[in-house]
């Protein structure tokens, strides 16, 4: 089996198209994890996590905090502001000390891109990547990847189109990676000065206009607008945003063929997309919620433990 | 693995001996649950939840009701998960409802060291509070390492150590038949 995970998960970059699936597969049966009246396995009981978020977040911190709790691991949550960090810690000092405390995984959010891998290869914790500057994702990627998968039956072949502000989205990143690996064409749509150059050399095909986009998509995944952009020049202003970019009704109506509605949250209601859109019968955006606790509880599962020198001691020992 | 004399393999139940002890044991089920009211089976992934469909099929041939039946994948409360790598795939649970004031007999090919029985007493357990919980196994190969013993045996099987016993069904492996393969240290 060449689909185990490492120690860590920093990206999809890296990953096999087979490590992606053995994920996503696995975020299966979690699903029904969360439907039992107890919503909680024994599968990391005693394993200590730590939840370390330089940068605020609501969705996804609670999300992995759920995963974890819905695997019996203990978790305790660090936030950067009223912590050491913001008396001037390093990040590698602050791991050492929590590692010195004897955790096992550490989910780390950070603003600057690599501070994850950066982390991972100084600690023996299992890292996990919980966004870190512009780079990557990981988790929202593969959460995607299962929301589409559900509702569409594959993501091979089917034409999948990020909308919005592509240059400084780690969540694009982590989808682009994840949908060419497993065989998806991917779209980009938004405005010049959001476009990272060179972003055709991945393999995704640019759309100037959002109209271009719904006719040429099977999904539309629309990234959140971050409305200091604005402030900092990338665009004019949030109403013309909108009215160039911004995914209405109108212009869904003129979509040749089904179209699935995704946002990674947390929505901009009237700036990228319209509410009606938004809370309408295409969108999955709450699915995607949904799907995160399990897939977060797929990667927590596969990445701990699972020590290669007890694996080999296991085998000696047979069973079933 | 070259020179080493082939494993010792003999089949202990054939399609038709197979299909006898699963009829008998679908018997001993009504039996021990006296009629099928709050009966629920349940299977263990993978081969006893096949198992538990064919038991209750011929129950409900004999009775004429139908018999709720589950399927439980035990992973996620096996006591070796930090030993075992890479990490075992997850098979799909489901189960018919709450299982509190049911007669819930769980069903499964093998029953060894008994560990998978003890992790799947503490999952049932979240499910509810049936008022009763049963074993059923097609083969009983001794060894336990649990107290913990079956109310139902389709056949036990005297083994050692290093035996294997592989349990096929038609449903995944396209035949019925149980074999013992003896290992080289026995």
């Amino acid at each position: 089996m060449t689909a185990a995970l490492g120690k860590d998960l920093v990206g999809l970059e890296h990953l096999s198209p087979e490590q992606i699936r053995l994920i996503l597969d696995t975020a299966e049966p979690f699903k029904e994890v969360s439907e039992r009246p107890i919503k909680k396995v024994p599968a990391l009981r005693g394993k200590t996590i730590v939840n370390l978020f330089f940068e605020a977040s609501t969705r996804t911190r609670i999300s992995f905090e759920f995963a974890e709790k819905r695997l019996s691991a203990d978790t305790v949550n660090a936030a950067a502001s009223g912590s050491s960090v913001a008396k001037g810690e390093t990040l590698v000092d602050t791991a050492r000390n929590l590692e010195a405390m004897r955790i096992d995984m550490v989910v780390i959010r950070h603003g600057s891109s690599g501070a994850a891998q950066f982390l991972g290869e100084r600690i023996r914790s299992n890292v996990i990547n919980a966004g870190d500057g512009k780079h990557e994702h990981p988790t929202q990627g593969l959460l995607d990847l299962l929301t589409i998968r559900d509702k569409r039956g594959k993501i091979e072949g089917l034409n999948v189109c990020l909308v919005g502000d592509v240059l400084h989205s780690r969540v694009a990143r982590s989808n682009i990676w994840g949908l060419l690996k497993l065989g998806a064409r991917v779209g980009v749509c938004g405005p010049h000065s959001l476009m990272p150059r060179g972003i055709e050399d991945l393999g995704v095909t640019v759309f100037r206009r959002i109209e271009e986009a719904i006719e040429w998509a099977d999904v539309l995944n629309v990234l959140r607008l971050q409305l200091e952009r604005m402030e900092t020049g990338f665009i004019p202003s949030l109403r013309e945003y909108f009215r160039v970019f911004g995914v209405t009704l109108e212009r869904l109506e003129r979509a040749p063929r089904e179209l699935t509605i995704m946002h990674p949250g947390p929505m901009n209601r009237g700036v990228e997309i319209d509410s009606r859109v938004a809370d309408g019968p295409h969108s999955v955006i709450l699915d995607q919620v949904t799907n995160g606790v399990a897939v977060r509880m797929a990667v927590l599962y596969l990445l701990a433990g699972g020590k290669p020198e007890l694996a080999d001691a296991a085998k000696r020992g047979g069973g079933e | 693995m070259a020179a080493r004399s082939a494993p010792d393999r003999t089949t202990i139940l054939d399609a038709r001996a197979l299909a006898r002890a699963l009829q008998r044991m679908a018997v001993e089920v009504l039996e021990l649950a006296q009629g099928t009211e709050d009966l629920v089976l349940i299977g263990i992934q993978r081969r006893g939840v096949e198992l538990a469909e064919r038991i209750a099929k011929l129950i409900e041939k004999d009775e004429g009701v139908t018999v709720p039946r589950g399927a439980l994948d035990i992973t996620l409360y096996r006591d070796d998960l930090e030993t075992v790598g890479p990490k075992p795939v997850i098979g799909e649970t489901r189960l018919p409802g709450d299982l509190t004031g049911k007669h819930a007999v769980i069903v499964d090919d093998v029953l060894y060291t008994g560990r998978t029985v003890r992790a799947a007493l503490d999952e049932l357990a979240d499910f509810g509070r049936p008022k009763r919980i049963s074993l059923c196994v097609l083969i009983d190969r001794g060894g336990r390492e649990l107290p913990i013993q079956a109310d139902i045996v389709g056949k036990a099987v005297k083994t050692g150590l290093g035996d294997r016993i592989d349990v096929l069904v038609e449903e995944l492996d396209g035949t019925d038949q149980v074999n013992l393969i003896r290992g080289e240290q026995a």
